[in-house]
């Protein structure tokens, strides 16, 4: 009696040392909904995927193949994952959520940014589709019913940019809002910004498409040590489009360029070394200023290679917010606060970064960030269906009444209502 | 300057251009600036009072371009900026390339006030054009720098503690080193301290020394950065008793290594030893001679000839664990002493060569926890350490257990050697300044063996081990510290008297060079100069 509980006493020890020492290299992450990042999906929800004809996906990539490797590649790896998930069911009457296999950013120009131009009217054919030829759509309006829309503005598809220094890609994104189909479905979306028309209230963040392989081949020991204080690699003034700055970024990024570009802490640059991947290992903090839209691959980056991430992008909202506390993993500096970035930078505590890195080092933070192929547990595909999961049950008022109609099938632009 | 002239240029062209564009653009301009006035998702235009706006800008850009063609810089935004712009007042346009003009003015003071009552549920982040915020002065702070550099050396502490070494995390190295005061001292033990300080890890090391604390021994071993803790001892005897008392009164966790002073260790030796987990051995290799250096090299070829008859790779010995081909611990390696046993003892410059006892303690390292008193989770076959007999001595560290074959090989199980044992000892009657230091400064210089010029009467040798030759080739020069000239001969202190005067301004001009001791030293000297 005495020596089982000796041994239990001894094996309590052992774990709680093992535990303790684990605990010095990496912490766990719970988020404002609790511990979740490492939950299974598995069980706790039915996707249903609708059968849409090819000229919506297979054909668009097979027009042009760049859609697998840029950063928006993340619808079409989640129709890939969903068409092979457990979750997946082929009875649409025991489906919780209903997924619409569309690839509105396939379609590249030649240097390959998206052309948002026809990705309205894509939509709105394809919901013609669903709506006529299955009832669910009807049934709720879309309302239990989920699209990933990867683009700089979420769902606010705007058109070709033209740029006239006057009215920007944002404006017109504005102005346009949410396409008013998919005003009621849940957006699965990079975008991110709070107060911002282009957000729904209901969306899931996901981060950019980044290719694990890719960075996973460029890999160092982590005992080399992080000599590089500050480290950044991209553009600070968009010359091609905006030449005086002030329009790009909000001009932060120009901000961090003129106040920092003598500062030997701050390894600033528009080169494009070989090295990249490397030196962000090498780095403390990488800065991840917005764009011409908050989000940016570069926070994938940097969560990837322990770095922790200085988000400069105001009213910003992150990848799986409530799965991640982004504030105690990253750093967020207000635009305005750009100037006195050393200042801020330096005078956060050392225990302070540590613990950002132990949280960083946690390694089910970095497959909540990847896309990896085959889906592995705990990925980013994981972490959408958890997303969706949490939003289960359904409310009842979703569900229309008999012939009741929400949606106004002729807003917006005249454009967009071209059949396509 | 050239972007001065763009800019000119630009404004011309910007006047030139026509209207039709700026119609177009002013309009476009308007309602972008309209739509900032508002909140953004406002997007109803009063149409009416459209076309009267379109034209007073209209004008108002016309005016703006012709005052910008004489100012030089493009006016007209920046007064509707300023006129128009958001409520965040310190947001200022600078332009990133104006070397000519004086520096705008930021003010950077964050009005709070102001953005405190913000906080409305639209956006506060507003679409359009921003200020650059640019700092008065963009250079790096000294004072924060300096934070960085300890923010990036603490991170690379962390970084070390967690994942250096494989990380298992460091674990103190109690390095126990017995050593008496003697001439060859402050040569072993400035070696074992500099190893020490290189050791990536927390070192504690006992410094046992015999005959009682002395200060020699504490004015070097206070050099080293380590935490050293100085024990005297009257008998010289295996001193691992001292040690033990020290570990366990002050509860020393780590893994206990005996460092000989005259050892040396490599530093995988250290890295290797934090895999111990009980009581380990490692490979030493030792150098000893059994000859003079002729007679090793011939001995060497005569082996190289038996080498047919008697596979005898290894030329020098190695003492430590040897292992089957399953790794595991089956005997040891043991010094032999036979060979050297009938030969003479070889002087290193009269220095008699020592050869080690059968075990040497240097090949062994413990956990710390073996020697303190509550068997925690001491192993059986670890013996009490109380149980011993104080009074024989540990005759080999194997006698601390019970059961030797629980020994641990180490350095992937004794094929690597980590550390060289050797003894090099002065001679027992050889003197030495006391702290090597030579105070006061020497009188006295006596000519060396060897001299080209024959001018100089030979002088007998006076070789003493511990009088140091400052450079080999021809000016030897032997320099005897004042406690000894009672032994010179009295010739010698008269001439070398005489000529010191003439020395001193010699040896003034050439401070790296040794000092030469004959008169006829200036054009030879230079001739040496030359030379070298």
């Amino acid at each position: 009696m005495i020596r089982s509980s000796l041994s239990v006493i001894l094996l309590f020890l052992f774990f709680s040392a093992s535990s303790a020492e684990h605990n010095a290299r990496t912490e766990r992450i719970s988020g404002s909904a609790g511990d979740v990042l490492e939950d299974n999906p598995v069980g706790r929800l039915k996707v249903y995927v609708y059968d849409l004809p090819s000229k919506y996906n297979k054909k668009l990539l097979q027009k042009d193949p760049r859609c697998l490797t840029h950063m928006f590649a993340a619808e079409i790896f989640m129709h890939r994952f969903l068409l092979s998930s457990p979750v997946r069911t082929r009875n649409p009457d025991e489906a919780d959520w209903f997924y619409t296999p569309i690839y509105p950013t396939c379609d590249l120009t030649p240097t390959g940014l998206p052309l948002p131009f026809k990705s309205p009217r894509m939509m709105r054919s394809a919901i013609q589709l669903i709506s006529s030829n299955w009832p669910y759509w009807n049934r709720t309006e879309g309302a239990d019913h989920f699209f990933v829309v990867p683009h700089d503005f979420g769902a606010c598809f705007h058109y070709q940019v033209e740029f006239n220094l006057d009215t920007k890609q944002e404006e017109k994104a504005i102005k346009r809002g949410i396409l008013p189909l998919l005003q009621r479905a849940t957006l699965v979306q990079t975008f991110g910004q709070r107060n911002h028309v282009c957000l729904d209230q209901g969306s899931i963040t996901i981060p950019p498409f980044a290719p694990p392989q890719k960075m996973q081949a460029h890999y160092i020991p982590p005992d080399i040590p992080r000599s590089i204080f500050v480290y950044f690699r991209g553009l600070f003034y968009d010359v091609n489009n905006d030449p005086e700055g002030g329009y790009y970024a909000r001009g932060a990024r120009a901000a961090v360029w003129e106040n920092f570009k003598n500062n030997p802490l701050f390894d600033i640059s528009t080169d494009h070394p070989t090295t990249y991947y490397e030196d962000m290992q090498r780095s403390i903090f990488c800065l991840c200023p917005l764009g011409w839209a908050p989000w940016s691959p570069r926070l994938v980056e940097a969560v990837v290679f322990g770095c922790i991430p200085v988000i400069i992008a105001d009213d910003i909202v992150l990848p799986f917010a409530d799965a991640i506390p982004w504030e105690e993993i990253g750093v967020f500096v207000a635009e305005k606060d750009v100037p006195k970035l050393d200042t801020i930078l330096t005078s956060i505590p050392t225990e302070v970064i540590l613990r950002k890195q132990r949280l960083l080092a946690n390694p089910s933070m970095k497959r909540a960030m990847l896309f990896p192929q085959p889906a592995q547990p705990g990925d980013a595909f994981h972490q959408i269906l958890n997303g969706l999961a949490r939003k289960l049950p359904h409310d009842r008022s979703i569900y229309l009444r008999e012939g009741e109609k929400v949606l106004n099938w002729t807003a917006g632009p005249v454009g967009d209502l071209k059949p396509w | 300057m050239a972007s001065f002239h763009k800019e000119e240029e630009e404004a011309k062209a910007k006047a030139e251009e026509g209207k039709k564009s700026t119609t177009m653009k002013l309009s476009a301009l308007h309602q972008s600036y309209l739509n900032r006035r508002r909140s953004p998702l406002d997007s109803s235009v009063d149409a009416p009072s459209k076309s009267f706006l379109a034209v007073f800008w209209l004008v108002l850009h016309c005016l703006c371009c012709l005052i910008s063609l004489l100012l030089g810089f493009r006016f007209s935004r920046l007064v509707f900026f300023f006129l128009v712009s958001t409520p965040s007042s310190s947001n200022l346009y600078s332009p990133p390339f104006r070397p000519d003009l004086p520096p705008p003015r930021i003010d950077l003071t964050p009005s709070n006030a102001t953005t405190a009552e913000v906080k409305t549920s639209s956006s506060r982040v507003v679409v359009g054009r921003h200020g650059i915020l640019i700092r008065p002065w963009p250079h790096p702070d000294p004072v924060e720098v300096m934070k960085a550099h300890r923010i990036i050396e603490r991170v690379q502490r962390e970084q070390k503690a967690v994942f250096g070494a494989g990380g298992k995390g460091s674990r103190t190295v109690i390095a126990v080193t017995p050593t008496y005061v003697r001439t060859f001292q402050a040569l072993h033990l400035n070696g074992v301290m500099h190893s020490l300080m290189l050791v990536p890890y927390d070192v504690v090391w006992i410094v046992v020394e015999a005959g009682g604390v002395s200060n020699e021994t504490a004015s070097i071993v206070a050099k080293s950065g380590v935490r050293v803790i100085h024990v005297g001892f009257d008998q010289r005897m295996p001193n691992t008793w001292e040690d033990r008392g020290k570990v366990e009164e002050e509860k020393l966790d780590g893994v206990v290594m005996f460092a000989d002073d005259s050892n040396m260790h490599s530093m995988e030796f250290f890295d290797e030893i934090q895999n111990v987990k009980w009581f380990g051995a490692v490979s030493v290799g030792i150098l000893a001679h059994s000859g003079n250096a002729e007679e090793m090299v011939m001995s060497m070829d005569k082996r190289r000839e038996m080498v047919d008859e008697v596979e005898e790779r290894s030329s020098l010995p190695v003492q430590g664990p040897a292992c089957n081909a399953t790794d595991k611990l089956i005997g040891w390696h043991v010094f032999n002493t036979l060979p050297y046993a009938g030969k003479s003892a070889v002087y290193i410059d009269d220095v008699a060569a020592v050869l080690p006892q059968k075990l040497e303690w240097c090949g062994f390292v413990l956990n710390s926890r073996i020697l303190w008193d509550e068997a925690e989770s001491k192993p059986e076959w670890v013996k009490e350490f109380g149980l011993l007999n104080e009074n024989e001595g540990v005759e080999s560290p194997l006698s601390l257990l019970n059961d030797p074959s629980m020994v641990e090989p180490l350095g992937s199980c004794g094929r690597q050697v980590l550390l060289w044992w050797l003894r090099v000892e002065a001679r027992a009657d050889s003197k030495f300044p006391p702290g090597w230091v030579i105070d006061p400064p020497l009188e006295i210089t006596v000519a060396a063996k060897r001299t080209p010029w024959p001018d100089v009467p030979p002088e007998p040798p006076t070789k003493k081990k511990d009088q140091m030759s400052l450079s080999q080739g021809n000016n030897n020069v032997v320099v005897i510290p004042k406690q000894q000239q009672q032994q010179q001969q009295q010739q010698q202190q008269r001439s070398s008297k005489v000529r010191k005067p003439k020395r001193r301004s010699k040896r003034n001009k050439h401070e790296a060079k040794p000092t030469d001791t004959t008169t006829q030293v200036s054009s030879s000297t230079k001739h040496h100069q030359e030379r070298n």
